[in-house]
């Protein structure tokens, strides 16, 4: 490769051709501030902070849409640039809400950061915030539209990712506005709440519904017996949320934490998902052999749920009726966990640890009451939400001892672990069909055509009596969307489609820490497929535990238990 | 004799509901000419010519027009900026409203030597009477068959489409105009792609302004190194010239390049009423410099005007006599593009209100001397950040003011002490 030659802030260097001024600097350690670029995001180069000097262009460039070209002599940090950025920064705080200290994002706050970097102590310009009402009438997401700096990002994610438009900008000028396209607030009527837009916010201005204060409560409500759920894919990012590299488990260390911030006991969500694999493997079997609706699609992602459920009524069929393990979990803690216990479900509060703002929709659904008027699942967190509680305990999180889940539910196999990552759910059902029909262990358990980021996935399994059977895996909605018109226009070759709404499936999904970005993904999956190969059981239906509570409680998967505690239905919204 | 009419020799003479009429007059002839020619040596044409863009930046027509030849696509298309929102311009509607089928014409000589396959005409939402008659002069000229399959036998097909915006400014520049016509609201889009490249629906497009297209007529009559003869060594041709102000004849001039600012306030505009003194006049329209009487001496040409750092080459003179404040210019202009900003990229979004309190402040004689350097920063912040022409330039008058006009400044400031 030709490469090419410039000079940066009077230094040389040689850096490949394509990159853009923004990649070539960061190449040679050169950091250029940026706010509206988001890795693997359009770019947009709205926000201007990122403008560097040109030698012979009269204007300020911006470091991440001009690309590098031979000869370029490129000062980065001249006082002319540094005088711009400063100036700009100071414009956005003029409208913005500078209550730092009093924000969900204080001290982990983009804009915080940059104006901290440029050393500003002083605004030039007159404060002209004009105030806005805020955004919180769904059980998800909040918006705070006093904090918007219109980077787009939430835009963009929507939009490209997601291929929805929930989001867009209304008016012009300084009135410019981030707004839901189709009224005043966010709901579940248009919006799937998969909060990726929350994710991407360099401020506070989307963020998940706090929710810690209620589980510090229950906490410390003596007459409440408060247990925890940790879902597969918080415990390949938790660390991430105190400053560790992406691509580690942290398993031992969230248990730690969750004991010493006072839960009575600590749970698996991987133990249900285990569960899930039964009861949506055998209805899926119960499908094929008795004229059910085929393609057969994963719900266990509740913001592909809600997509199906607003955008696609006529369809619900497809989806398989078994309920997430987060609310098989829900259940199974507040009928035969309470009977085990000797306690009324009414005294049982239990949290989940979820990588993701739909949950906490999903778990005030109200088909979701095992027990009249008490939901299965009291509170939601998200990985966030989680790092917030620990902080605020004062705990070291990565340095903590590793600690073992409780017991009944915490015995859990690989197949669990891979719920997290996109294919996973497809792998670990396969998994186990694969054995339930043909009688025989299976050779490889490694499904790796259903693994990674691309975004549509397929493989092939030989089942008895039913010859080769074609399954696909896809994550983010846009995706979701095309497999879902391939069934809708009759062409769909597939007996069993796993869908994820966020990119990369749990794994990257919309309430995990901060700076998520597909790089970081793909380390989050490559720990994930690493807790797998470390298990000792790899497969769903050798869980004993899972057997135990077949024998003690539920009889048999799709028995009338099942039906009653582990399967839901859906509903068209609008 | 001052003016030099190529552009507006049919103006008045011609009637604009006509076309037999304007082919009476020779018109299409330059373009029956053009169909006969070599499509390379038109452009080859215009590149003797030296022709420059009229819409204000004054790139080199030659280079954009060979850019876009070499596309090869299904659909090429072509506009014709004619939304001209700049404040004090007046002169592409003067053109469409007077003669528009030499508009028509000019963009069928383009069209045919870049193989384009369709153009709109995006005409400023408030230009009814240039839309009526645009949209009249197309019809017949779809009638007559100089737009559509296989025009005049010449087995090249072309389409064209009049379209009207919605008055918003920002829509004149040319990727906020691609994406009005494409049905999205009038936002720029980031360089590159440009528009040549990726333009329209994706496609390679090609932007002119109104009386750039005027000019392809003049140049395959009197051919490329005639036009290059007129005006000066940088700008060739004539230039139409929208004056306005305090001067006793406002109106539409075209001129030689190489004229100066005064002949065509005293000779053309006849002066300013009951001789008051001239005290500075703004080129260009609203988003150009504000420029005291002792520069009026200055030459009207591209490289002169791009002294300033700014778009002013559209033409526009705007007077202002003795009896006006600079703050109250300053405060219409800088309030009129906060209004008119997108609100895309942050130095034009929140730079607009922030000029606009600063101004204010002087305006009323309430400034400080940190208040001059908060304006003086701002201003050239957003002009060297914005995304697109308008932030870049909607600080000139600001910029320009603070070089010629800086005691009138320092005057308003509010020294402690000061009685």
């Amino acid at each position: 490769m030709n490469m090419i030659n410039i000079k940066i802030n009077n230094n040389d260097y040689q850096v490949k051709p394509g990159l853009t001024i923004l990649e070539a600097a960061q190449e040679h350690g050169i950091k250029i501030p940026t706010l509206c670029h988001y890795p693997d995001l359009k770019i947009n180069s709205d926000c201007r902070i990122c403008s560097i000097e040109v030698k012979g262009k009269k204007n300020l460039l911006t470091a991440c849409s001009t690309p590098v070209v031979e000869g370029m002599e490129i000062k980065t940090h001249s006082t002319k640039v540094l005088n711009a950025r400063k100036t700009i920064t100071e414009l956005i705080l003029t409208n913005h809400e500078t209550n730092c200290t009093q924000c969900a994002r204080n001290m982990n706050c983009e804009l915080q950061s940059l104006s901290n970097q440029l050393g500003i102590d002083e605004n030039r310009f007159e404060y002209r915030l004009v105030s806005q009402p805020k955004d919180t009438f769904n059980p998800s997401i909040t918006r705070n539209p006093d904090l918007c700096i219109k980077c787009g990002r939430c835009i963009d994610v929507c939009k490209d990712v997601q291929d929805l438009t929930v989001l867009e900008n209304f008016g012009r000028s300084h009135e410019v506005l981030v707004v839901p396209k189709y009224g005043k607030y966010l709901s579940d009527e248009d919006c799937t709440l998969c909060g990726q837009c929350s994710s991407v916010c360099p401020v506070a201005a989307i963020t998940e519904n706090d929710e810690t204060e209620k589980v510090w409560t229950a906490l410390n409500d003596e007459s409440k017996h408060v247990i925890v759920q940790v879902a597969p894919s918080v415990r390949v990012s938790m660390g991430e949320e105190f400053g560790a590299e992406a691509g580690q488990a942290w398993t031992g260390q969230i248990v730690t934490a969750l004991r010493y911030l006072g839960f009575d006991q600590v749970f698996d969500t991987d133990f249900t998902a285990d569960l899930t694999i039964l009861e949506e493997g055998n209805e899926l079997l119960h499908r094929v052999h008795n004229g059910g609706t085929l393609p057969m699609m994963t719900s266990c992602c509740p913001g592909w749920v809600n997509f199906m459920e607003i955008e696609y009524p006529e369809m619900l069929d497809h989806l398989s009726t078994s309920k997430s393990p987060q609310q098989m979990f829900g259940a199974i803690a507040k009928t035969y966990y309470a009977q085990l216990k000797g306690l009324d479900p009414k005294d049982i509060y239990v949290v989940s640890v979820m990588p993701c703002t739909a949950k906490k929709y999903e778990a005030k659904r109200e088909e979701m009451q095992s027990n009249e008027g008490i939901f299965d699942v009291d509170v939601v967190l998200t990985a966030r939400e989680l790092g917030k509680m620990v902080r605020q305990m004062g705990i070291d999180f990565l340095t903590l001892e590793e600690q073992e889940f409780d017991n009944p539910f915490g015995i859990t196999t690989g197949a669990a672990a891979i719920f997290g990552a996109t294919g996973g759910v497809m792998e670990a059902a396969l998994r186990t069909v694969y054995e339930v029909v043909n009688e025989k262990p299976l050779e490889d358990l490694n499904f790796k055509s259903v693994r990674g980021m691309e975004g549509i996935k397929e493989a092939e399994v030989e089942l008895k009596g039913l010859g080769k059977v074609k399954v696909a895996v896809a994550h983010t909605l846009k995706n979701a969307r095309k497999v879902v018109e391939q069934m809708k226009a009759g062409e769909s070759p597939y007996a069993f489609i796993e869908i994820m709404a966020c990119p990369g499936g749990c794994i990257g999904g919309g309430g995990q820490p901060y700076n998520t970005t597909n790089a970081k993904r793909e380390k989050r999956i490559e720990a994930t497929y690493n807790v797998d190969e470390a298990m000792i059981l790899r497969k769903s239906h050798e869980n004993p535990y899972v057997h135990k509570l077949y024998e003690d409680f539920l009889v048999k998967p799709l028995g009338e238990k099942s039906h009653q505690y582990l399967h839901t239905h859906y509903k068209a919204r609008n | 004799m001052l003016e030099k009419k190529l552009l507006t020799k049919r103006v008045g003479i011609v009637n604009p509901l006509s076309i037999d009429d304007y082919i009476k007059q020779d018109g299409y002839k330059q373009f029956k000419k053009a169909l006969k020619m070599e499509r390379i040596s038109i452009i080859e044409e215009v590149e003797k010519s030296k022709l420059r863009g009229r819409a204000g930046a004054g790139f080199p027509a030659a280079i954009k027009m060979m850019a876009f030849a070499k596309e090869e696509a299904e659909h090429k298309y072509m506009i014709c900026n004619a939304d001209e929102g700049e404040p004090g311009n007046f002169k592409d509607r003067y053109l469409m409203e007077n003669d528009p089928h030499s508009v028509l014409e000019g963009m069928l000589i383009t069209a045919y030597a870049t193989r384009a396959t369709k153009a709109y005409i995006y005409i400023r939402g408030e230009y009814n009477k240039a839309l009526s008659i645009m949209k009249w002069a197309v019809d017949e000229a779809k009638e007559k068959g100089f737009i559509g399959k296989n025009i005049l036998g010449s087995d090249y097909d072309f389409d064209m489409e009049v379209r009207s915006g919605a008055g918003a400014y920002v829509v004149g520049e040319e990727f906020a105009l691609i994406e009005s016509i494409e049905g999205k609201s009038g936002r720029t889009r980031v360089k590159p792609p440009f528009p040549t490249e990726k333009g329209l629906f994706g496609y390679p497009t090609l932007i002119n302004n109104v009386e750039t297209f005027c000019n392809y007529p003049v140049i395959i009559e009197i051919g490329g190194k005639a036009f290059a003869k007129i005006g000066t060594a940088s700008s060739t041709g004539t230039k139409l010239i929208s004056l306005s102000g305090n001067v006793n004849q406002k109106g539409v001039y075209e001129i030689p390049f190489g004229v100066t600012i005064r002949e065509v306030i005293e000779t053309l505009g006849k002066g300013v009423p009951e001789n008051r003194k001239i005290k500075m006049i703004q080129l260009g329209g609203a988003c150009g410099p504000i420029i005291p009487e002792y520069m009026l001496d200055m030459k009207i040409d591209f490289d002169r005007f791009e002294d300033f750092e700014s778009k002013t080459g559209a033409g526009a003179i705007i007077v202002m006599d003795e009896r006006v404040d600079v703050f109250e210019v300053l405060h219409r202009i800088v309030n009129f593009f906060g209004h008119e900003s997108c609100g895309r990229c942050t130095p034009c979004r929140e730079g607009h209100p922030q000029l606009e309190i600063l101004v204010k402040r002087f305006l009323n004689h309430e400034a400080t001397s940190k208040d001059l350097l908060s304006l003086e920063s701002l201003a050239r912040v957003m002009h060297q950040t914005s995304l697109c022409g308008l932030g870049q330039s909607s600080p000139i008058s600001i910029i320009s003011t603070l070089g010629y006009f800086r005691d009138e400044y320092h005057d308003r400031i509010e020294f402690v002490g000061k009685v």
